[in-house]
């Protein structure tokens, strides 16, 4: 740090900036006393299942409900018709999004369904298991309508058009054409042609999307309990939908049960809940079972792309050229759309690279199958999939090793600030650094001998490398632009009590990451106060300042800041009390473990118990013009940059058995650098639970479809998550390059490990197969594609 | 659908009850909803994550995949009762030290399972450990943290039966 941060309390010797401490907020979950949303249990509380459609296109003639109506403990059956009648209708496109479509989407379908899982009536009862009872004796006439499911055939002349509004099955297009593409590929020594497949998957959160709502209609309120990372935009959208003023919605949302970005989403289910509470005026209770959470949970990364790269004789990457196609389900998902992936996917490809020539096309498009939209780190799988599966073919193809092609092509550590061929905009990253602590770290030069060795006595090993950059700290170029009710912004409140202990309500959600931990090392490094004496409120919109939530590692950068900003204003305002009781000047006085102390000496003053008390209890004793003011509120956005890259480097060492098609994983290596590091355990946890994500869309997770959109493996038995035994341990280091914009200095962190996991995987495996001249380049990397691809079977 | 309602009871954390019950209920609502210890989590409704493992008559089992009816006059513990025991509080210790939790919601039965395997092998090695917790998924820690912390409680006692050992 600069001498100037030497007097700046986050960096004093005694601050938590920079330490690992455990999370408070823990314990309870430890001791199975958490508040998860299904322990919610209200008076006269009943609960909804609904009758999703078991087509993956089918028009509704008739729904029959007179026999579930009089079913034992039904309160109500509901149709799509129903329920308009309260909820409006929704559309999921974003203005910034120009020339984006799609079709109006109600809380229950209409007229037809689309796709396999879309929710069709809702049964409310006394129990869930009455609710279910009731569901089969619901008569649905259905006209089965052809499907449209292969994302390229959507636009073909011949394909059913979902929607008939729209006039084909396109929802979205953008183009891209930067430097000089054709001269690149006109003089390049080599062009390496590729198709790769991301496969369809889903977040599969261990809490299922859960939501209570309770309508009051004798105080016009209604109070939501929901398993959400976002309550503020949550509260907006159900005011809207449902008409209700937004100071009388109240989203509260308790512990989190995982997240992932699938609680980031607004479902229709949800939406019916709070409609039927509204329409019943008692609690309403709807918990996702697996199966339904399958169906209906956000998917995302269902993705194919013909991908072209230019390379010269010396190594020299002179062009990416990439098409990228997606198919989104039939409707694009609320309010964030369905299009960010593939805007990611154009944005982001070859990010980390010199390169200054780049094409790309992105398609996605209308189709029979269950929506996607935006999970852990949204397209940086794809993106780094797609950026380093090219870069190791460049190598291969001119003979390079490929940390060294890396190394000539990454953008320098000193050319910063500067920009992508894209135009993303990167404050200051450290590939390059990044790269030599990594190449230390897994011990390259002694891998690739024991690679040699192994290939001696016929044993396949391969290195995989894959350098990425992530987005993080998003700004109001995500959403706010585009019209979304998603604030960028984040406000933290601090309030010293009268027994000198402090209170932080803040606008993130916790969900696991330490969202919460973090704050309150943040408050009590900027106000001079120990972690125990401080409690941190979370996930309420009637207590917590405005905020976003907790999505797009956006928690210890935005509102990391805020609660700095707002620790330092309270500690102004605690000074300035404390100047008038002790008679001397403010500057001349600090704060530090709890206690007013001077600031040359650190000679103890006074405990802030004591600012509390003549505060609160004998505000007589100080002077009559003088107003003392314990509570202070902050807010932050970034402004500079819309968002803040960070960047870093995967590294594996696996082997590959050539009889079964198994991996092994023999080494994993993490180097990221998220700015300031506030919590070193909670980051490095956050790489760890994020490779291994990453590690389950490339091995294991995919969701399969028959070609009627049917979903083949919508159980957890059948479709297939990391378990302990099929994952490495996870080396981590990391470079800290803060960004300059905040105080702090703290980028994200959350998407960093998923966002390279599969192409380091890619990587390694293709390493392994290239004596037997084999590739992969569809996820997951299967045992049978990888037999496969060695022409075993 | 509705079958008549059977009278069951059985121990559970140490107290009798006795509750009427319908035949389908499975012991992980009826622990849920009947006696409201919400600590017992149900994830995948098919006995494959592990977030609903509760201990009966000194075994692990799945609440989601037994009915209450099948444990009539067993003894069942679940996570709140043995928090309150403290009959693992060093694993929980562990757990919370090296964060081997996020969002805590497959915490009550990894521990469960780690405190069966810690009295079946008091000197599980890391792969060992995997393997006795490979059917409790975790999607947020990775494990590796999990693994740290049941290595750790297995030294911290070995140590501790060392040292009375001299």
């Amino acid at each position: 740090m600069t001498n100037a941060s030497n007097d700046n309390h986050l960096f004093r010797p005694n601050s938590y900036i920079g330490r690992t401490v455990p999370r408070p907020n823990a314990k309870r979950l430890l001791n199975g006393r958490g508040n998860y949303t299904d322990d919610t249990k209200l008076p006269r509380m009943v609960h909804v299942a609904f009758l999703r459609s078991p087509y993956a296109h089918a028009r509704i003639n008739k729904i029959d409900k007179n026999q579930a109506i009089k079913a034992p403990g039904v309160v109500a059956v509901v149709d799509g018709h129903d329920i308009a009648e309260v909820c409006a209708p929704w559309v999921g496109v974003l203005a910034h999004l120009e020339g984006m479509k799609s079709a109006e989407q109600h809380a229950l379908a209409i007229e037809k369904a689309s796709w396999e899982g879309e929710p069709v009536v809702a049964i409310v009862a006394s129990t869930r298991a009455l609710a279910e009872d009731a569901l089969e004796l619901i008569k649905v006439e259905w006209d089965i309508l052809p499907v449209v499911t292969d994302m390229e055939a959507a636009l073909g002349e011949d394909a059913e058009i979902i929607h008939e509004s729209l006039g084909d099955n396109l929802a979205w297009r953008r183009t891209m054409d930067a430097g000089d593409v054709g001269a690149s590929f006109d003089h390049a020594a080599h062009i390496i042609e590729e198709r790769y497949i991301s496969n369809r998957h889903t977040g599969v959160c261990p809490e299922s999307r859960s939501i209570v709502a309770d309508f009051n209609s004798a105080d016009d309120q209604m109070t939501i309990y929901q398993s959400t990372q976002a309550p503020h935009m949550m509260q907006s959208l159900f005011a809207k939908h449902i008409g209700l003023d937004t100071h009388k919605v109240r989203v509260i949302c308790n512990d989190v049960g995982g997240a992932y970005g699938i609680k980031v989403h607004a479902y229709p289910d949800e939406f019916a809940t709070v409609a039927l509470s509204y329409m019943l005026g008692r609690p309403v209770k709807f918990v996702a079972d697996r199966r339904e959470s399958f169906l209906s949970d956000i998917h995302a990364r269902d993705h194919r792309i013909d991908t072209r790269v230019a390379v010269t004789a010396n190594g020299e990457i002179t062009a990416f050229e990439i098409d990228d196609w997606t198919g989104v389900g039939p409707y694009s998902a609320y309010p964030r759309t369905s299009a960010m992936e593939a805007l990611q996917v154009l944005n982001f490809t070859g990010g980390q690279y010199r390169n200054r020539n780049y094409k790309g096309r992105a398609t996605v498009v209308y189709q029979n199958k269950t929506p996607m939209s935006q999970y852990r780190a949204v397209g940086h799988p794809i993106v780094t999939m797609i950026t380093e599966g090219m870069v190791d073919d460049a190598a291969r193809a001119i003979g390079m090793d490929p940390l060294e092609i890396r190394r000539r092509n990454l953008i320098a550590d000193d050319a910063y600030p500067t920009t992508s061929a894209s135009g993303l905009p990167f404050e200051k990253l450290s590939h390059q650094a990044s790269l030599d602590k990594l190449e230390k770290m897994i011990n390259y030069a002694e891998l690739r001998k024991d690679q040699a060795a192994a290939r001696e006595r016929g044993v396949y090993r391969g290195i995989g490398i894959a350098t990425f950059i992530e987005m993080t700290n998003p700004g109001v170029a995500s959403y706010g632009v585009g019209g979304a009710p998603i604030t960028a912004q984040d406000g933290a409140t601090v309030r010293l009590d009268a027994n000198g202990n402090t209170t932080v309500a803040i606008g993130v959600t916790e969900q696991g990451q330490g969202s919460e931990t973090i704050v309150a090392q943040c408050v009590a490094s900027a106000l001079g106060i120990t972690l125990d004496s401080i409690k941190v409120i979370t996930g309420d919109t009637d207590v917590t300042p405005y905020g976003g939530g907790t999505w797009g590692s956006r928690g210890a950068g935005i509102a990391g800041e805020a609660a700095v900003q707002a620790g330092k204003a309270l500690r102004e305002n605690i000074l300035e009390v404390a100047a008038i009781m002790l008679q001397t000047d403010a500057d001349s006085l600090d704060i530090c473990e709890n206690n007013v102390i001077n600031h040359r000496d650190g000679e103890v003053r006074m405990p802030l118990s004591e600012i509390g008390r003549i505060c609160y209890f004998r505000p007589d004793t100080l002077p009559p013009d003088f107003q003392a003011e314990l509570v202070a509120t902050r807010h932050y956005v970034p402004r500079q940059y819309p968002f803040a890259f960070t960047n870093g480097v995967q590294g594996c060492y696996i082997e590959v058995d050539i009889e079964t098609g198994l991996i092994a994983f023999k080494k994993y290596c993490v180097v990221e650098d998220c700015g300031r590091v506030i919590n070193p355990q909670l980051v490095d946890e956050q790489i760890r639970g994020g490779v291994v994500q990453g590690i389950g869309g490339a091995l294991f997770e995919e969701c399969r479809y028959n070609d009627r959109g049917e979903l083949l493996n919508g159980t957890m038995s059948n479709y297939l998550l990391p378990t302990m035994t099929d994952v490495p341990d996870i080396e981590v280091a990391h470079i800290e390059t803060p960004t300059s914009e905040s105080e702090l200095g703290a980028k994200g962190a959350g998407e960093a490990g998923t966002g390279a996991a599969a192409a380091a995987i890619m990587n390694a495996i293709n390493d392994a197969l290239s004596p037997l001249g084999g590739k992969v380049t569809q996820q997951p990397f299967t045992p049978e594609r990888i037999l496969s691809a060695i022409g075993k079977i | 659908m509705t079958t008549e309602k059977r009278l069951i009871s059985l121990s559970v954390n140490g107290e009798l009850q006795a509750k009427i019950v319908e035949p389908r209920m499975s012991l992980a609502d009826f622990l849920r909803i009947e006696l409201e210890l919400t600590g017992t989590h149900v994830g995948c409704e098919s006995g494959v994550c592990g977030a609903c493992t509760v201990n009966i008559n000194g075994q692990t089992a799945r609440a989601c995949t037994i009915l209450a009816v099948q444990v009539e006059g067993d003894e069942v513990t679940t996570i709140e009762g043995a928090s309150e025991s403290g009959e693992f509080r060093d694993l929980q210790d562990a757990f919370h030290a090296r964060n081997a939790l996020q969002c805590g919601f497959c915490t009550p039965g990894m521990l469960m399972m780690s405190a069966e395997l810690l009295t079946q092998n008091s000197k599980p090695c890391r792969q060992e450990i995997r393997e006795y917790l490979s059917g409790n998924y975790c999607r947020c820690t990775g494990y590796e943290a999990i693994v740290d912390a049941v290595e750790t409680v297995a030294q911290t006692r070995n140590a501790r039966v060392g040292e009375q050992d001299d």
